[in-house]
């Protein structure tokens, strides 16, 4: 599914440059749920931004379900990430003056989608993380927890072939975390390909697999027994 | 680009952010609102300079004669000028092709009665082109003729308003009144557009007040009409023909700027409507730096806009918003925002400039006024720029780059 070669990726900073990835070297196959750990600064947002097509790499490739990522202008990147990837963020980023529904089929808006069956769709996502009695709330009235759900469902909501999950339970407290976790195993289940950023072990446990990042190389690469969150909700 | 989902998007979008589509709406909708109550003004202006002329015919001089100011072919300075009859005579013989009508003009006040009413009135004592120069009109009876000069009769042509001083509601025609102690026979009524000052005068012969003072043939003041086919310049050799004429008839140097004096209402006419033009070329400038602040305003507005929907914008590129789609939704909602505004702006504006009416009459406006096709324009330029302005911001949203925008800080 994702096929990465010698990635390489630094910040300009001034005059100084900070070599941020040094050679990564990683793939992930579909239907994998994927952790990719280390210590703060260490990387793993740029990794991911990068394989969300956020941002650019200096070198390297980049295959993703067979399609090389490279040369990407604006338009062709929206499209791309519309259609193959979706995004979860620590911060949620919810639209405030839309609607947990509204906020759910926004990315079906962007693949033209008619406005009957957009919402449909949404409100079947909305069921699946269990927030349809929320659908007409907007994320103020949320609790975090349900935020997040919410920006699960949107992140499903366009069926994309990845999903990019950058500290998904960082804004939350462990009850909720695991909650979040639970829903992420399932929809994992269900045969999704995920990639999950954290620093915190006991979330990284609950992948089926852990990167680690360190001084801008995959220090270490191994299989983990996963963790049930189920069993802590 | 305007399908039907992404006005909903927007209408979405305004309904929810009301506050920010209020304070741009309103900018746009007072920019427009002060540049058609300017411009109205404008053209209230050039109404009041109109006004002064219009009830008077303009193709007309008048020839005043006074002191002269400096000793010619053996007369001595300070010498008195009076025109006679023969001066309009004369007049008639020498510029045929120029002059349309000529009548001399007596003006003096006197006391007017009709059985217990009386009062003061300047009567002017005319001939019978009178009329034309300042287009009376009669509302009964008729106006003085070639006849009564000829007689010399005891008639008179009084104004609307004196007829309602001393008759009341009666009608005054063939009635007697005492105009100064003598009886003249009403023949007619008339009205005039220039005021109430203009329908409180009594016209009587020339000839009748001559006879009247002593059997003189001196008259005050002579008017006469030239012919509209000659135009301004043939307006300008005429005046100066005419003031040649007379000062070598009456025995004047060339160069006394005082003995004779010609007011020449075309020329007048023309550099009042010069002025009218430079006050509304003015005002017109002062509307269009309206319209320019209202465009600088809109630009503001969008920059700020931009600004705050950084992150949104951010959230919508993840989630495959194109930079098309992120132009069209900021450009489109400030087009929409721009023209709801400014039609409203228009409105209030025309309204407002039709109800001052008369109101402001003592700062000069009368009847302010903009043409429609004005308003409308004028709109149009402000959404077209506006479009233009918010296109700027509108690009630079479409470039904003999601790490940066979503970035948790
Ligand atoms: N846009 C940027 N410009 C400059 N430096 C950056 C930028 N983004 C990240 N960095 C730096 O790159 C390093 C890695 O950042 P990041 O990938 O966010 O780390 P992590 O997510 O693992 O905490 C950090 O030192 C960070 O300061
Ligand atoms: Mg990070």
């Amino acid at each position: 599914m994702i096929e990465i070669n010698d990635l390489h990726k630094s910040y300009k900073m001034g005059s100084n440059v900070l070599h941020v990835l040094k050679g990564i070297n990683f793939s992930v196959k579909e239907g994998e749920l994927v952790a990719i750990m280390g210590s703060s600064g260490s990387g793993k947002s740029t990794l991911l931004n990068i394989l969300g097509m956020l941002d650019t790499m200096d070198t390297g490739t980049y295959m993703l379900d067979g399609v090389p990522i490279k040369n990407l202008n604006e338009t062709k990147a929206a499209q791309y990430r519309n259609k193959f990837l979706g995004f979860i963020f620590q911060s949620f980023n919810l639209i405030n003056y839309k609607t947990a529904l509204e906020n759910v089929a926004l990315p079906l808006y962007y693949q033209r989608m008619p406005r009957k069956e957009r919402q449909d769709k949404a409100m079947k996502y909305l069921e699946r993380v269990g927030l349809r009695d929320w659908a007409y709330h907007h994320p103020n009235e949320l609790s975090g927890g349900q935020k997040q759900r919410v920006a699960i469902a949107r992140a499903m909501a366009a069926e994309p072939k990845v999903l990019l999950a950058d500290e998904p339970t960082g804004a939350l407290d462990s009850k909720t975390s695991y909650e979040v976790m639970d829903l992420i195993q399932k929809i994992n289940q269900e045969g999704n390909t995920i990639l999950v950023v954290t620093h915190e072990p006991d979330i990284a446990n609950m992948c089926k697999r852990i990167v680690h990042l360190k001084d801008g190389v995959i220090e270490k690469d191994e299989l983990v027994n996963q963790v049930m969150a189920a069993e802590y909700v | 680009m305007f399908s039907r989902d992404l006005w909903k998007e927007i209408f979405e979008t305004i309904s929810k952010n009301k506050l920010r589509t209020f304070l741009s709406g309103f900018t746009v909708a007072l920019g427009i609102l002060i540049f058609v109550v300017l411009y109205g003004f404008g053209n209230g202006l050039k109404n009041t300079f109109n006004e002064f002329f219009m009830d008077d015919a303009t193709n007309t001089f008048f020839v005043f004669a006074g002191r002269t100011s400096m000793p010619y072919k053996g007369f001595k300075s300070n010498r008195n000028i009076e025109f006679k009859n023969d001066d309009l005579d004369d007049i008639k013989k020498n510029f045929p092709m120029f002059l349309e009508y000529i009548t001399p003009r007596i003006s003096r006040s006197a006391l007017v009665k009709y059985k217990g009413e009386s009062n003061n009135y300047n009567t002017r004592a005319v001939g019978p082109a009178h009329q034309y120069n300042e287009k009376t009109i009669m509302m009964k009876g008729r106006y003085l003729n070639e006849n009564d000069v000829l007689e010399r009769t005891r008639y008179a042509v009084i104004g609307r308003l004196v007829e309602k001083d001393l008759f009341g509601t009666a009608n005054a025609i063939g009635k007697y009144i005492d105009l100064g102690g003598r009886a003249f026979k009403v023949i007619g009524v008339f009205q005039d557009d220039g005021g109430d000052n203009e329908e409180r005068y009594i016209y009587i012969p020339y000839t009748t007040r001559q006879l009247i003072e002593k059997n003189t043939d001196k008259v005050d003041q002579i008017i006469l009409g030239f012919k509209q086919e000659i135009g301004y310049p043939g307006a300008m050799a005429f005046e100066k023909s005419l003031n040649k004429f007379l000062k070598e008839k009456h025995n004047i140097s060339p160069e006394d700027q005082r003995a004779i004096f010609i007011r020449n209402v075309a020329d007048q006419l023309k550099q009042n409507q010069q002025f009218a033009g430079v006050l509304q070329l003015i005002v017109l400038f002062v509307a269009f730096g309206t319209i320019i602040a209202g465009i600088i305003g809109i630009s503001n507005i969008m920059v700020f806009i931009v600004k705050e929907r950084t992150k949104e914008i951010g959230v919508r590129k993840a989630l495959g918003a194109t930079p098309r789609a992120v132009i069209s939704m900021i450009l489109l909602e400030a087009v929409f925002i721009t023209t709801i505004a400014g039609y409203i702006g228009m409105v209030i504006g025309v309204v407002l400039l039709n109800s001052l009416g008369n109101t402001l009459k003592d700062y000069f406006i009368t009847n302010p006024y903009i043409n429609i096709n004005t308003a409308i324009v004028a709109t149009f330029i402000l959404i077209i720029a506006g479009a233009i302005a918010g296109y700027i911001p509108a690009k630079r949203a479409a470039r904003i780059k999601p790490i940066v925008a979503l970035r948790d800080e």
